[in-house]
């Protein structure tokens, strides 16, 4: 850590990280609901569990985002943050923002538009501390020196924050609610996040493979233009049967078709840097974390978003557990652990104890990947089967259910993995590092 | 990669290439829009009534159980066409007495069967969101679903 303000990242990362064990907690619960369908019903419905888990995900996200963004700020411009206080400040009414939402949540207090449920209030919080968040990196950027990562991460946290100003807009017939509604969404997860995401893995490849920085940003480029040229006109995915016209049906299959080759790209990317560098660097875990998003978004992101993005396909597949195995494996490879491999990368450094223990950090990679993994093929399973019953043979939806127990089961089982992993990881980069070792280091001394 | 592709070049195409599949996206999306006001969606049908059911829907968070033109939760039934399944366009009449007692009925309190809670719903409320769902059952979405069972 060259540059004492990207400690700034610190409070970011342990908030998200806070936000993060809460969202697997509810995902257990909601999980528990598809077992024992009458667990809880008083106390929380399940439509409170399903929309913390949701919203938290895309909170804690934000916040990891922001700490990312904060910590390599400083290195890629060469310069101090702008203002750690700014920062702080964010920080805080970003927190209470969600924070506030989420306990709203369980109070029935929610608007009701899917991932736009925080109240106006927050709506409104939210959009200031991403603003003020952008105004200081952007002055940070603009005092600096200005390189392909730091730029592209800029252009994409911009283009995030304008096309949240879509949450703002809800028309009262539902096919043009729908319409703008996937203008966040979709350009979101499968547009803009891509930039911050590709940035933030071209920085630790530069980091911790020593490749050239000239062929790095080459590649950056050509993987985001991948994203772009594919992922905007892919958003007719979203719009074969929502009331918009037929042309969706080609546009869309085509583009969406293309979104495969951006995380393709970043798979070869990260993987020949990988074999390219001659740098051994001493941090495994968060190399593994960096390899495993790439690889993990290609097939969540990718493979399991192209089996049912055609449009002759997804018309029976639209709306079942496919789309919910789709959306699990993708979000956790091409964000969650991107979000785990910086915050891997930044912990020791910022904590100040390199080298460290990173036994326990990769025990969690792998139980956490393997666990996300068997999730989404249970889901893929219930989701075949949902398919056939319910949209080829015309049964009725509450009796394919009771069909689906076996998966819904597995599951389970497999989120209970997940939480474990989780509370693994945290103790992995808060937790005391005892015998502060690289993997197969000799012994070194406590604080390096 | 090729040594033929420079830094410069990929930002450049990038950068040209994102407009170009941006203004068409947006101009796509105008068309939509427009197509879904006046072609796709019942215009004249979209009352007030129908709006107020549409914030019901919302105000209650249906979309986080339920699903509606297949976007939501999955964990309960589609209601884009439920309008349709309960043969509200044979029957309207019918079909609205139906939709309100299913609502009203709940919680059904059977074993071992997912639980919809009470929402305690007016009977203003619970027309409008009728209404709601018997104009969304008539936007045209290219034949989905496949089934009426949705």
């Amino acid at each position: 850590m060259k540059y004492e303000t990207q400690r700034v990242a610190l409070p970011f990362f342990a908030v998200a990280m806070a936000l993060f064990a809460l969202q697997v907690l509810f995902g257990l619960l909601a999980a528990t609901v598809y077992v024992l369908p009458e667990f809880m019903t008083e106390a929380m419905p399940f439509h409170i569990m399903r929309m913390s888990h949701t919203n938290l995900l895309i909170v804690w996200l934000l916040l990891g985002f922001m700490g990312c963004t904060y910590y390599l700020m400083p290195e890629e411009a060469e310069t101090e943050i702008h203002s750690p206080m700014i920062a702080y400040l964010q920080l805080a009414i970003f927190a209470l923002a969600g924070a506030g939402a989420l306990i709203g949540y369980q109070f029935g207090i929610h608007e009701g538009r899917e991932f736009l449920e925080q109240p106006l209030w927050a709506k409104i919080l939210i959009t200031i501390a991403f603003m003020m968040f952008l105004y200081n990196t952007s002055l940070t950027l603009y005092k600096g020196r200005k390189t392909a990562i730091n730029m592209v991460l800029m252009l994409g946290l911009w283009l995030a924050a304008i096309f949240w100003l879509f949450a703002f807009y809800n028309p009262g017939n539902l096919a043009v609610d729908k319409l703008y509604w996937w203008w966040i969404v979709h350009v979101w997860v499968e547009g803009v996040w891509e930039l911050i995401m590709g940035s933030l893995l071209a920085y630790l490849l530069i980091k911790m493979t020593g490749v050239d920085r000239e062929i790095i940003e080459k590649w950056l480029y050509v993987i985001i233009g991948l994203a772009l040229f594919s992922g905007l006109l892919g958003t007719g995915h979203h719009y074969y049967w929502i009331g918009a016209p037929w042309y969706w049906q080609p546009i869309g299959s085509i583009f969406s078709t293309l979104e495969v080759l951006p995380f393709f790209a970043m798979v070869m990317f990260a993987f020949y840097m990988f074999w390219k560098g001659r740098r051994n660097h001493p941090n495994k875990a968060a190399m593994l974390w960096t390899l495993g998003s790439a690889t993990v978004a290609f097939f969540g992101a990718g493979v399991w978003g192209f089996m049912h993005t055609l449009s002759f396909v997804n018309y029976y597949t639209h709306g079942t557990q496919v789309t919910a195995a789709h959306g699990h494996l993708a979000f956790y490879g091409a964000y969650v652990m991107m979000v785990l491999a910086v915050i891997s990368y930044a912990m020791p450094q910022l904590r100040r104890m390199q080298p460290y223990n990173q036994i326990p950090n990769m025990w969690s990679f792998w139980m956490m990947t393997s666990a996300m993994c068997f999730m989404t093929f249970t889901l893929t399973f219930a989701g075949v089967v949902q398919t056939h019953l319910q949209r080829v043979m015309g049964m009725n939806y509450m009796e394919v259910q009771s069909q689906l127990g076996l998966f819904y089961a597995m599951r389970l089982g497999a989120g209970v993995v997940v939480a474990v992993a989780a509370v693994l990881f945290l103790y992995a980069i808060f937790g005391p590092a005892r015998k502060q070792l690289p993997a197969g280091a000799p012994e070194a001394p406590e604080a390096a | 990669m090729a040594e033929t592709l420079t830094r410069s070049a990929a930002r450049n195409i990038f950068f040209g290439g994102s407009l170009f599949f941006f203004i068409a996206f947006a101009a796509l999306t105008v068309h939509s829009h427009w197509y879904m006001v006046n072609d796709s969606t019942d215009r004249k049908g979209l009352t007030d009534s129908v709006e107020r059911g549409k914030h019901v829907w919302e105000q209650n968070s249906c979309i986080n159980c339920h699903t509606i033109l297949g976007e939501g939760a999955y964990f309960a039934p589609e209601l884009g066409n439920v309008w349709h399944r309960y043969g509200g366009r044979e029957n309207p009449q019918a079909a609205r007495a139906a939709i309100k007692g299913w609502i009203k009925a709940q919680p059904l309190n059977v074993p071992g069967r997912r639980t919809m809670p009470a929402f305690d719903l007016s009977e203003e409320e619970l027309d409008a969101l009728v209404d709601f769902f018997r104009w969304v059952d008539g936007i045209d979405t290219q034949d989905w679903p496949p089934h009426p069972a949705g």
